[in-house]
């Protein structure tokens, strides 16, 4: 990132080959190709496939950083191939590998198996006192704004899965549950509608858990977020101790239910302004 | 999957811990840190089998001492020091981080995005800059007593 020209030049894209119907192990090639003013990695690999190889292959599909899909190792880092341009990269060559720490399944495509059993591992879903009323709910839950930024940071993740790529701790436990599950699990712990810590320990609590992660910061430095996955495990491993030592979360601090009557005479009284186009 | 053909297992393994690479300072102290701890569990190891060698009787004993008393040794021995100092410093930072000091509060993530890595930076600046004062005084007490 150090040289931020934007002058339009030709680039070297070494590119990482793998098909698994003809290669037991990957290979290395090399493209050249006219990068211009804020062209993405992406884009640059959807005109080598139009232009050069058109057997390359990757997944992606939003373009704009919010599916999570083209996550790839450019430059040696993880990032999402849709937000990182060509240019800023500041080098003459790129490298384009894909996503470490996932099996690949071929060229730049990775196996995000793991990280989705990983995150349906925790429950990363609200688990209430009265599931009857999760399934047929009478009222809507209270919760205060500060309720909400305990755990609002966390809810952004995009399940690219970058921060299993980077984390050196995932290199080589495979069975380590990782940055995304463990910063969810918090996410849905500190939750002021969720009481779900009990059914999740099981899960969380182990040996593969959270005392795994000696804050490396990989993970934070790779999230196209800004998620900070490793400060939901430190924030988690902190409650993990308090609900050990009885300072955890009360029953009376879970949030409260107000009646669905209730919710309909509170919106009328904050009802919107008279319209004024179109009477 | 459809395909039948194997994945390529893609795991970095011991590489993906001991090449830090591009990534930030804190990355650097997770390897000291495994490092570290791993050399000094060996150390345990042999201290024990040293020690035991006392049963051997004093000729025994007093040889292995001798050996110990030799300049090598006492690098070795200044190395261990060194390990153990920044272990237990970084130690204490990172029993700190796990008991949520120094990392600040969750907050929406707006660009450019703040982490709690940054925070606590000045956190790790002192930490190590007091695990270096150490290790210089331990030196200079060690090789000029």
């Amino acid at each position: 990132m150090s040289d931020k020209t934007t002058t339009p030049r030709e680039i070297t894209f070494r590119v990482r080959r793998f098909d698994p119907d003809v290669d037991t192990a990957p290979h290395w090639s090399e493209y050249r190709q006219h990068v211009h003013d804020g062209m993405t990695v992406l884009e640059a690999l959807h005109q080598l496939k139009a232009e050069q190889e058109p057997t390359l292959s990757w997944r992606s599909s939003c373009r704009m950083g919010v599916c999570g899909s083209c996550g790839m190792f450019v430059n040696d880092l993880p990032q999402l191939a849709c937000q990182t341009q060509v240019l800023h990269l500041g080098t003459d060559v790129v490298t384009i590998a894909p996503l470490p720490n996932y099996d690949n399944v071929k060229d730049l495509v990775p196996d995000l198996t793991p990280l989705i059993e990983k995150h349906a591992a925790v429950k990363p879903y609200i688990i209430y006192l009265d599931q009857i009323e999760i399934d047929s709910p009478t009222g809507e839950f209270l919760q205060t704004p500060d309720q909400r930024e305990e755990f609002s940071q966390f809810t952004h993740c995009i399940k690219c899965g970058l921060c299993l790529a980077a984390c050196p701790t995932v290199a080589t436990d495979p069975l380590f549950l990782g940055p995304q599950a463990l910063a969810q699990a918090y996410r849905y712990t500190a939750d002021n509608r969720d009481c779900g810590m009990k059914e999740r320990i099981s899960a969380i609590d182990i040996f593969h858990g959270p005392y795994q992660c000696h804050l490396a910061g990989a993970c934070s430095q790779a999230c196209p977020k800004g998620v900070d996955p490793a400060f939901g495990i430190q924030l988690l491993k902190r409650k993990l101790v308090l609900d050990s030592i009885g300072f955890g979360k009360k029953k009376s601090s879970v949030a409260k239910i107000m009646p669905l009557a209730d919710v309909v005479k509170a919106i009328e009284e904050f009802a919107p302004p008279p319209r004024t186009v179109g009477k | 999957m459809n395909s039948n053909k194997p994945a390529y297992n893609n795991r970095l393994g011991i590489k993906g811990w001991v090449y830090a690479g591009k990534y930030t300072f804190e990355r650097y102290l997770y390897l000291g840190h495994r490092l570290t701890g791993m050399g000094l569990i060996a150390y345990m190891l042999l201290h024990i089998i040293e020690t035991a060698n006392r049963m051997r009787g004093v000729v025994a004993w007093e040889g292995l001492m001798g050996l110990f008393a030799l300049p090598l040794f006492k690098m070795i021995e200044y190395a261990l020091f060194a390990a153990a100092v920044f272990h237990a410093l970084n130690g204490v930072r990172l029993l700190m981080t796990e008991l949520g000091f120094f990392l600040g509060r969750p907050k929406e993530p707006v660009y450019p995005y703040s982490s709690s890595i940054k925070r606590h930076r000045p956190l790790t600046y002192i930490i190590m800059a007091l695990a270096a004062l150490i290790i210089i005084l331990g030196g200079s007490s060690l090789f000029f007593p």
